[in-house]
């Protein structure tokens, strides 16, 4: 009796049940038939080779977006990749066709060294450590606005672990590690993290725009743009604006002389040792390297053999690039120097 | 019409699906992180609890009131919105694929939402008419669009905050939604429908 009463609605809950099945089954294969996307093996391919770090330093959304655009579009550049570097440039330019062009490295360089002992603060800050909390408070507790609060939010954001902060509270960058990819950049909330050329070794670490007399006041090592820096270099790299010198990364020749001339030490050296330079036999004798030279170490007779003073060379590289026959060794860029020679004799020879 | 607005207050902020209801709680807490993913999720969540409350109040309404089959309304209801949700995904990635990268990741969580679902029985429970569905579906995704929007907004902030740690992540977050849900009991006796 029970079962002859069930009975229809069994009926029609099998054929509703059974018929919505069958419904979005049908619609579903349907729809993935239809509406199949035809994605590119390359794109996958790529995507493998890419670190997958997604951090967007190649201005993609991510690895994915990155890999897409890069197999879909002639006009993105295979090498865009910071933290995969050479080696993941050439696999993708191999999987894509395109060609690959090594990128020059790209390091985060502080542009501050005003640290816990040679900064002053304005008040004590006690709120939570982390410097885009800090700026919050009345832009941070350094009385300096334009420098590094300290707070490691850099550090904190770094997805490679290359940056540490000091015991003077301010952050260090481990090139070894530093791919150039830009996060703390843009975590920074002062700015005063700048991505840089590998090879631009001498730079301004201040930003602070304020008057000479007020940027002593505020911190020991600040730029108080008295310009000596600009008098003394022989490529014209820095100038002066809003008393702030900068230095041109593309004159700069990363000589360093103004690093020694700067009286409140605010130009920093990335060269950790500057070799100094010595004079090969190949030496003709034409004396440029004695005109050249800013600190009067290089000289000697005409057509005879120079020498250069140890003692008095600061190792700045001016004499090996400005010599004719590359006679002067020992200096940080003369591997790079001869490297050139080289290409353009070969360059001539094959002409 | 104003009974309309007042079934909107009602379901957005009297009777809100995570602050008095304590529902959905694995999506709110999933996507509040980031304001970007919560505001992502806001949208597509909004857009599929009216389309679902649409579709499932024609198939309840006209094939399983009339045959006697309620219940099966959660089984149905559960099938009805897993295969409108994946079909949509499969067509708006063909027909629209930026939609589809910014939202589509968001789809394949809205099967599982327990929102999604509880709408749909809400609606057949109280016996809307086909407007007053579609006006509860829009104002439950708009209360649900707003936890996780604040949510998001006091996330993105306490981030920075120095938070001990056995209440770091998930705890403090369900601390949070306690006070917040403690504001919303505010709400309470505000519309009687």
């Amino acid at each position: 009796m029970f079962l002859h009463d069930a009975l229809p609605v069994l009926k029609f809950t099998l054929a509703f049940l059974g018929g919505l099945g069958v419904f979005f089954g049908i619609g579903l294969a349907v729809a993935a038939q239809k509406f199949a996307v035809q994605t590119d093996p390359k794109v996958e391919q790529v995507r493998n080779a890419l670190p997958g770090a997604n951090c967007g330093a190649c201005g993609f959304a991510g690895c994915q977006s990155y890999a897409e655009a890069v197999v879909a579009s002639t006009g993105v550049a295979p090498n865009l990749c910071a933290p995969g570097k050479a080696a993941v440039a050439e696999q993708v330019a191999l999987i894509t066709g395109k060609k690959a062009e090594a990128k020059e490295p790209e390091f985060a360089r502080i542009m501050c060294q005003g640290g816990k002992s040679s900064a002053v603060k304005k008040f004590v800050y006690e709120g939570v450590k982390d410097c885009r909390a800090a700026i919050l408070a009345g832009g941070g507790d350094k009385a300096c606005r334009y420098g590094c609060l300290g707070y490691g939010t850099c550090a904190k954001v770094c997805p490679f672990g290359a940056i540490t902060m000091t015991d003077e509270d301010l952050p260090f960058v481990d090139i070894t590690k530093c791919t150039g990819c830009r996060k703390c950049e843009a975590a920074c909330p002062v700015k005063v993290i700048e991505v840089l050329p590998a090879s631009k070794e001498v730079l301004v670490a201040c930003h602070s725009k304020d008057k000479g007399i007020d940027t002593r006041k505020n911190c020991k090592v600040g730029c108080i743009g008295c310009g000596m820096c600009v008098k003394v270099c022989p490529f014209e790299a820095p100038s002066m604006a809003s008393n702030l010198s900068r230095i041109d990364i593309n004159k700069c020749k990363s000589c360093g002389l103004c690093v020694g001339k700067c009286p409140t030490g605010a130009i920093k050296d990335y060269i950790p040792q500057r070799p100094k330079a010595f004079v090969k036999d190949n030496c003709i004798g034409c004396n440029i390297c004695q005109k050249v030279c800013p600190v009067d170490a290089a000289g000697g007779e005409l057509k005879k053999k120079h020498s250069i003073d140890q003692a008095k060379c600061i190792g700045c590289g001016i004499c090996t690039a400005k010599c004719p026959v590359q006679a002067i060794d020992g200096t940080f860029n003369a591997p790079e120097i001869f490297q050139a020679a080289q290409a353009k004799k070969e360059l001539k020879a094959s002409a | 019409m104003l009974k309309l607005f007042e079934l909107i207050v009602a379901a957005s902020l009297v009777n809100n699906f995570v602050f008095t209801r304590y529902l959905g709680l694995c999506i709110f807490m999933g996507v509040t992180k980031k304001m970007e993913t919560a505001l992502g999720m806001s949208m597509t969540f909004t857009a599929v609890m009216v389309i679902s409350a649409a579709i499932n109040w024609v198939a309840y309404n006209f094939v399983m009131e009339p045959y006697h089959l309620e219940f099966l309304k959660i089984l149905v209801f559960v099938a009805i919105i897993a295969g409108f949700v994946q079909s949509a995904d499969t067509i708006m990635r063909k027909v629209s694929p930026g939609l589809y990268y910014k939202l589509g990741i968001y789809l394949a969580l809205i099967i599982t939402n327990c929102i999604i679902l509880a709408v749909p029985l809400t609606i057949a429970e109280s016996h809307y008419n086909f407007i007053q569905s579609l006006v509860f579906g829009l104002g439950s995704g708009l209360g649900f669009a707003l936890a996780l929007i604040i949510m998001a907004s006091i996330r993105e902030k306490l981030e920075l905050a120095d938070v001990p740690r056995p209440f770091q992540g998930l705890p403090i977050a369900f601390i949070l939604t306690g006070l917040i849900a403690l504001a919303f009991v505010g709400f309470s006796g505000l519309i009687t429908l």
